[in-house]
């Protein structure tokens, strides 16, 4: 029993991770309709550029604040010169926009700062937390935890954000209705500019605790394909959502790693591991048939 | 001047119908038939076969099954590859289980096989369109594949999944050249392409364009979505199976489950961008252009540098490859989201009233 609370303490810890990915994602889809699929590319960016200006020599905060107005740029980039372009365009084709801007930045990022894995030190070790072991006898990471903290934190704050600012209630019109927005004098581009900024910034957060845990390397791209599960289940255009089912989607996949295995092992042979690369996928569909707009996202009402 | 139809009348339904209702067409597709299959067996070369030639024609096959879902049926699927591995599979297995079987009707049954099980995962879109089926589909990539390295029943006990395509052999005749096989894939691409031309202008082909446009309004004009959109997957898959399997007995020889990983799915998925999303045209186009522009950059890449006295080592040169490649894909969508086979659409307009425009 113990074990099994340390595996969903662990997958938990990790969904957070997952969810920090997914929020990038959900900020985007809400204020322009965009799936932005570059979301996992823009996280490998983040730390890469932190490494790289590390690198050069900078002290870490002077690093961080390189990287940051390197994905404000980014994103302010990418409205000018992609979006602003594809207006009205269907849906469709922003999202296959949004794979070409991964490319680009899977190509440019090596380019610009080298493409060897390399680790980033952020201060803070992985170590257990001696409290938390002498008195349960689990295992808490310490840097889990500090990652849980900051992506609460994030949460905590983009909400308000959302709620009490005028720049969140702005946000709030656009992701309801362009066109109504636009009329009473919202000024679109503007927002757009906003959304992809704060993205951006998530996508650095993500990047610096996902580089520190596992180094920074490209299969850091790989952590926004599991953030897509996270957002079917937790709806594309609900910040609750994404923690909710980054959570879900962390421990269920560990728990499924731990304990499918030996049954498939029993009635097959042989070794099947890896269930991790699939199960949140398989999850997510199944959690479709049943609920297709996910836990927390808005019924989508069509009309002809 | 080129595309003039003056004096071109049609005088009966079925001419007014016909696959290529301009003379000038007929002529053209005559011609590259012709050059096809009997001028480039005459004088290509090797590499120029197991290379180049071969490898698009597969491919192609792989974008059109992809087209077919994507730019006529409007259901977005990152999974094509996963297909293509089914189909790859299940014709190795159908060779090696079955005594005596005929090569044509194993790549038959593994096109048959990949479209059950395209079916299977094409369920889901009954209820979810747009990004979340596109998210869907890539269930099916990961575990398909996982499925391939993971069971050994289905690669024979080989280790980590790999499989070596036995011998082509057509009524006692054992295809050994590239050449041959170049005409044998030449021989099935024409084929389903001719199939995939006429499905597409028949009441299936604009049941999945009305989907597509907008599907609410195509089940209250009397389209039955459920059939449709599965008979899209299912077709779709069959032709992703078969170009799976030609991938594996014609191209590379012996390949693993890896191979057909999520890259191929966006490679194949970049082809229909490039190429034209809902055209059959476009599914060659874009295959022959994704397929040639890394070879390009290869060989003008390294002299280029040398030229500008830069420092190139391959790994740059891939990373340019592939940020090429991201720029290529957001120009195309954002100058001509049609792609190559618009270009191709108004050259012809200009050609019909060349050389006087007014």
């Amino acid at each position: 029993m113990q074990f099994f609370f340390e595996v969903l303490i662990g997958g938990l810890l990790s969904g957070v991770m997952y969810a920090l990915v997914a929020l990038g994602f959900v900020l985007i889809f809400k204020a322009s309709g965009v799936f932005n699929f570059a979301q996992g590319t823009m996280v490998y960016l983040g730390a890469l550029a932190v490494v790289g200006f590390l690198e050069k020599g900078a002290p870490l905060w002077l690093a961080v604040v390189l990287a940051l107005f390197l994905m404000l740029g980014f994103g302010i980039a990418t409205e000018r010169f992609l979006l602003r372009p594809l207006v009205n365009q269907p849906p469709i084709s922003l999202f296959m926009a949004t794979i070409g801007l991964a490319f680009f930045i899977e190509g440019l990022a090596p380019l610009l700062f080298g493409n060897e894995p390399r680790p980033l030190d952020l201060g803070v070790v992985d170590e257990p937390i001696e409290a938390i072991l002498d008195a349960t006898g689990m295992v808490v990471s310490r840097f889990d935890l500090l990652a849980s903290g900051v992506a609460g934190a994030l949460v905590a704050v983009l909400a308000l954000l959302f709620q009490y600012t005028r720049i969140g209630r702005a946000l709030r019109a656009v992701a309801d209705d362009h066109q109504a927005a636009l009329s009473i004098g919202i000024p679109l581009q503007h927002i757009w500019v906003i959304v992809w900024a704060v993205a951006g910034f998530v996508a650095l957060v993500a990047g610096l605790l996902w580089g520190a845990r596992n180094g920074v390397q490209f299969a850091l791209t790989f952590t926004a394909l599991k953030a897509l599960p996270v957002l079917i289940l937790g709806g594309f255009t609900s910040v609750p959502g994404a923690i909710v089912g980054g959570l879900i989607i962390g421990a269920s996949e560990k728990l499924a790693e731990i304990y499918i295995p030996p049954f498939l092992q029993e009635a097959f042979g042989g070794n099947f591991g890896g269930i991790e690369g699939w199960f949140p996928y398989v999850l997510a569909l199944l959690f479709l048939l049943v609920r297709p707009e996910g836990l927390f996202g808005e019924r989508h009402i069509d009309r002809v | 001047m080129f595309y003039r139809e003056t004096g071109q009348f049609k005088t009966s339904y079925a001419a007014d119908q016909q696959l290529f209702p301009i003379r000038q067409d007929r002529i053209a597709m005559a011609m590259l038939l012709v050059v096809a299959f009997v001028a480039v067996p005459l004088f290509a070369s090797e590499y120029l076969f197991s290379a180049i030639l071969i490898p698009f024609l597969i491919l192609s096959l792989a974008a059109l099954g992809l087209n077919l879902l994507t730019g006529y049926a409007g259901q977005l699927s990152l999974g094509s590859a996963a297909f293509m591995a089914v189909g790859a599979y299940a014709a190795y297995n159908f060779q090696l289980r079955i005594e005596g079987i005929s090569i044509l009707a194993s790549f038959f049954l593994a096109g048959l096989t990949a479209a059950a099980v395209g079916l299977l995962f094409g369920l889901p879109s009954l209820r979810i369109k747009g990004f979340y089926l596109a998210v869907a589909t890539l269930a099916a990539q990961f575990f398909i594949v996982w499925c391939l390295t993971k069971f050994p029943w289905l690669s024979n006990d080989s280790s980590s999944g790999v499989i070596s395509a036995q011998k082509l052999v057509i009524l006692g005749y054992v295809l050994e050249s590239p050449r041959e096989k170049y005409l044998l894939v030449l021989a099935i691409v024409a084929l389903l392409a001719l199939g995939a031309k006429n499905l597409v202008r028949s009441a299936t082909g604009r049941a999945w364009m009305a989907v597509r446009d907008m599907d609410v309004a195509a089940a209250v004009i009397g389209i039955r979505l459920m059939p449709a959109k599965l008979l899209a997957f299912a077709v779709s898959s069959f032709y992703c199976g078969v170009a799976g399997a030609l991938y594996a007995f014609c191209y590379l020889g012996s390949v693993e489950p890896d191979g057909f990983s999520l890259d191929l799915s966006f490679r194949i998925l970049f082809m229909i961008i490039i190429g034209g999303v809902g055209s059959i045209l476009g599914s060659f186009l874009g295959a022959a252009f994704i397929l040639l522009m890394p070879i390009f950059l290869d060989l003008t890449l390294p002299p280029a540098a040398a030229f500008l006295g830069l420092p190139f080592s391959s790994a740059t040169v891939s990373h340019v490859q592939i940020l090429l490649f991201g720029i290529l894909i957001m120009f195309f969508l954002v100058v001509e989201p049609h792609g190559l086979a618009r270009l191709w659409q108004i050259a012809k307009e200009k050609l019909r009233i060349w050389p006087f425009p007014y």
